[in-house]
């Protein structure tokens, strides 16, 4: 279980009250969604940042990196390079339909009190060191396991729904309209799931690209229904990133207090 | 007489006897730029409401090796869209090597491919152009078939990468 290291890192001072120094956004940026001929190559960025999709605070690391071709076989990323503002690879296009590409991360982090003190765990820890981390005595235990998915679907020919299933684990996006084929000015819906099961009522955020260029931030604060489906209009064309966020209490790791799980999708959305 | 039939054929002479069919001529602007390629141009028919189309034209780089001028046809959003991601290329009398500035003939007959059999309705025919390191341009023909009449014609003038289309409908 790889860690995280930088988005632990932050998420800890979220968590522990001290002010974020920035908005923090993870994402997947593939170099175009659609693809026409006989194969093709397709690049990706991976970054974590305050205006989107610009390279301005953190790479994201690539351990946790899968993709996975329109029969649901792996497929292994090429050429994957990690600097101190973004890492990038590429994908491989050999089949005709949509591929899948996400980003898993998992980690912990969490603080005790002791002597009147507020502690805070390591960073990197990992979950079979938690018992050992916190020392006998300590109160007001506060530990969140985390899990992050960013994902992100592109297509050669037609798109096909092979890999748009749910796993059933974690914060999942389902999409219900086919998320290659987005047209501005139309409705697109999504279903939202937690371990395989509905997320209603729950807050998503949704921006578009560009936003250095723009006064107006122009987010959509949306939620889905009791059913967990998200309804989205797009207002224009182009890249979009869709974030959510669960905290729940159904922990795996042993001693963990809490679960958070964090979800991004990036989507391309065309003229009319 | 025989003279007459075979000019009816060619869509030189729109006589009541000609076969029935759709006439379009497409004009590839010429454009002082400094670098020009011919523009990919596709042709379609659709129904408003109708999530499919019928391809009757796809003009596009045939000359590389490995079929490598399919990788831009993407380009063309509107038609990769609505036909062109579900069409093998080359595709026998649709597709073709991209075309000159100048007023470009497509003569479709009913009944025989690409045009095929249409049923009695309101469609519309789309030409879209994009051009490698210039612009993308959509027109929309709209027009009822069978034709009433000896022949319907539909015009549209485009502004860009694409001159005026012409539909005679007979």
């Amino acid at each position: 279980m790889k860690l995280a290291t930088t988005l632990l890192a932050l998420a800890a001072t979220i968590a522990l009250g001290a002010a974020p120094a920035a908005a923090r956004r993870p994402w997947l940026l593939p170099s175009a969604t659609s693809f026409s001929g006989d194969e093709s190559w397709v690049t990706f960025d991976a970054a974590a940042s305050d205006g989107l999709f610009y390279f301005d605070l953190a790479a994201l690391p690539l351990d946790g990196i899968k993709a996975y071709a329109p029969d649901g076989t792996p497929v292994q990323i090429e050429n994957a390079s990690t600097g101190k503002l973004r890492s990038t690879f590429d994908l491989h296009l050999t089949q005709k339909g949509t591929y899948k590409v996400e980003n898993l991360s998992q980690g912990l982090f969490g603080g005790y009190k002791q002597d009147g003190e507020m502690k805070r765990l390591p960073r990197d820890l990992k979950p079979a060191d938690l018992g050992a981390a916190i020392p006998a005595g300590a109160t007001e235990v506060k530990v969140t396991e985390m899990s992050g998915r960013n994902i992100t679907w592109v297509t050669a020919g037609a798109p096909t729904d092979g890999v748009l299933k749910a796993a059933g684990s974690g914060l999942e996006i389902v999409p219900i309209t086919h998320p290659n084929d987005l047209v501005a000015g139309e409705q697109a819906r999504f279903q939202l799931t937690v371990d395989g099961k509905p997320a209603a009522d729950l807050p998503v955020t949704v921006v578009a690209q560009g936003t250095r260029y723009r006064d107006q931030l122009g987010q959509l604060d949306l939620r889905t229904d009791a059913k967990g489906i998200l309804a989205v209009t797009w207002p224009t064309p182009g890249m979009y990133w869709l974030s959510a966020t669960v905290t729940d209490a159904r922990t795996s790791i042993p001693g963990a207090t809490e679960r958070r799980l964090t979800l991004a999708a990036t989507v391309e959305v065309v003229t009319p | 007489m025989r003279i007459t039939y075979s000019l009816a054929l060619t869509g030189m002479a729109a006589t009541p006897a000609a076969a029935a069919g759709i006439d379009i001529s497409i004009d590839i602007p010429r454009l002082s730029v400094a670098e020009y390629h011919r523009p990919y141009v596709a042709a379609w028919i659709e129904q408003p409401g109708q999530a499919t189309a019928k391809t009757v034209a796809v003009w596009y780089d045939i000359g590389k090796r490995n079929n490598a001028g399919t990788k831009w046809l993407r380009d063309l959003r509107g038609w990769w869209r609505k036909a062109g991601r579900t069409l093998t290329l080359p595709a026998d009398g649709i597709s073709g090597a991209t075309r000159a500035p100048g007023p470009q003939k497509l003569l479709l007959t009913a009944g025989a491919p690409p045009l095929g059999k249409l049923a009695p309705g309101h469609y519309e025919l789309v030409v879209e152009a994009a051009r490698e390191v210039g612009g993308r341009e959509q027109l929309r023909l709209p027009f009822t078939w069978p034709a009433k009449g000896p022949g319907q014609t539909v015009t549209a003038k485009g502004t860009g990468e694409l001159g005026t289309v012409t539909a005679v409908i007979k």
